[in-house]
């Protein structure tokens, strides 16, 4: 009998898990999770509706027992024999495999400053729950890293009228994956919502009460969250002997220097067209390398191409980015009534876009933008930057091209 | 069944949706590409976002969140993470006004 394991029950590994049976995997498949909770969704975390944390769990157990996957969780995967193909669970049960997905996941990346051990996670549900439940009985929260969960944290306490601090080593907030020019917009937006910025600040110790930054500075916090990324979970990858570098290594396939292993999502660092591999860290990026690796563990040879897509949501306003901007690339603004939309262009091709706006506003606009970047346009700037021109004529003009 | 009047026809675009709210609920109405009008609950069914800010292609319309997708002339969810599928209801037009029966 074929069987598959899957170690991580995160959105990929759990997504994974229900693919394998749409693409008519018909052996065993066994999702092995360290949390002991049912699989469930991250964003939501870092964006509580009314402020509580709720848990939005990604299947019941009645879909998984429908769909005959073996849920094992409150268990990790401790050793990995690739040769013998079989994994060691931390309740000492071995598991062996015809197929394995590595589907790790990442771990936030910890401060490495005196008092660090004061600093709250913000990756699980247990996590978000801590940080919650601790800023109802304070007054002051200092969030130490301006990425999008910081922001997105940000937003949140301040809702909840809270003293807010962000402290970011780079000279401005949100500087990795969001283009400049949003970037600034949303910075200012927190900036009159109240949120006080220390940019350009290392965080020297964490006392009771108080951050004390590298220029002496000290910031008031009752609560202190860290939230300066995440590192690959490649650990078990690594110990296997299985090629590692920022991620688990893959080929364009997502299968990892052994042909039987598989890998996706945050984990995982895909090889690219043209070289290099890269590592992408988004929810849908997370089901869609799930639905590839699966398709392609149940026999299919498919590579890996999806748009990288993302969202925040930052008070009011949605962000959305699509594709990879680039400084270098031609950047097409386009004005609306609720916000703004970005087109870039690589030497004439349109190859990302993003977008600002008030709620899901925007939302339409940015699908078809995502449809003209895969339709490989070369639309006239001047008519992307246009309100007045439908995006959904011109991909139909496109489609008839 | 009783008809209540939403909008007019020229309202909607064609292959587009608004958002029509009624005694304490929230609607989506579609304009299709062969010019009739469909109605559906107005909420996705995988997270409380309004579907009538979404992408409407053919007869599909698309989760402006997550991308999940429904048939609104069926309500089935045809793509996820959509996976339960959306009420529809009655709708029709007369004289360029646009009715549905959703009490």
């Amino acid at each position: 009998m074929d069987a598959i394991v899957i170690v991580g029950a995160g959105e990929s590994g759990t997504r994974a898990a229900f693919a394998l049976r749409e693409a008519g995997y018909a052996g065993t498949v066994t999702l092995v999770g360290v949390e002991p909770h049912l699989p469930y969704e991250r964003p939501p975390l870092s964006k509580p509706e009314n402020g509580a944390v709720t848990m939005k769990a990604l299947c019941s157990s009645q879909a998984l027992l429908d769909a005959g996957v073996t849920y094992l969780h409150g268990v990790g995967a401790t050793a990995l024999d690739a040769g013998r193909r079989a994994v060691t669970l931390s309740d000492g049960r071995a598991l062996a495999y015809d197929k394995l997905l590595l589907a790790t996941g990442a771990r936030p990346r910890k401060l490495a400053c005196k008092g660090a051990e004061r600093a709250l996670d913000f990756r699980t549900y247990d996590d978000a729950k801590a940080v919650l439940s601790g800023v109802d009985t304070s007054r002051s929260v200092a969030i130490i890293g301006g990425g999008l969960i910081g922001m997105e944290l940000a937003a949140v306490l301040r809702g909840k009228g809270l003293a807010v601090s962000v402290i970011e080593a780079a000279p401005k907030p949100l500087g990795r994956a969001v283009p400049s020019h949003f970037a600034a917009r949303l910075h200012s937006r927190h900036s009159e919502e109240g949120v006080h910025f220390h940019l350009g600040q290392g965080v020297s110790e964490i006392r009771h009460n108080t951050v004390l930054l590298a220029d002496g500075t000290s910031v008031p916090a009752d609560v202190v969250v860290a939230a300066i990324g995440v590192q690959p979970e490649i650990a078990l990858a690594e110990a296997a002997g299985l090629a590692t570098g920022n991620g688990i290594l893959t080929d364009a396939f997502l299968r990892t220097s052994d042909p039987d292993i598989f890998a996706a999502g945050d984990c995982v660092a895909v090889e690219q067209y043209g070289g290099g591999h890269v590592r992408f860290e988004s929810w849908r990026n997370a089901r869609a390398q799930a639905e590839t690796a699966a398709r392609n563990m149940a026999g299919a040879v498919e590579p890996f191409a999806a748009i990288p897509w993302f969202w925040s949501d930052q008070y009011d306003l949605v962000l959305q980015v699509a594709g990879l901007p680039q400084p270098d690339h031609q950047c097409v603004m386009r004005a609306l009534p609720t916000g703004e939309l970005a087109f870039y262009l690589d030497d004439g091709r349109l190859v990302a876009a993003a977008s600002l706006g008030v709620g899901n506003s925007l939302a339409k606009d940015m699908k078809l933008s995502e449809m003209l970047i895969a339709a490989s346009v070369r639309p006239d700037p001047a008519v992307l930057a246009d309100p007045g021109v439908n995006l959904k004529a011109l991909l139909k003009n496109a489609k008839a091209a | 069944m009783s008809w209540v009047s939403a909008c007019q026809l020229d309202d909607i675009e064609q292959e587009g949706a608004i958002r029509f709210d009624h005694g304490g609920r929230t609607y989506a109405i579609y304009r299709g590409p062969d010019d009739r009008v469909y109605c559906t609950a107005g909420l996705c069914t995988h997270e409380a976002v309004h579907l009538a800010d979404g992408l409407v292609m053919d007869f599909e319309v698309e989760c402006p969140k997550h991308s999940g997708a429904f048939d609104y002339r069926t309500g089935e969810a045809i793509r996820l993470p959509a996976c339960e599928n959306l009420k529809t209801y009655p709708a029709e037009v007369v004289d360029g006004e646009v009715r549905v029966a959703v009490n």
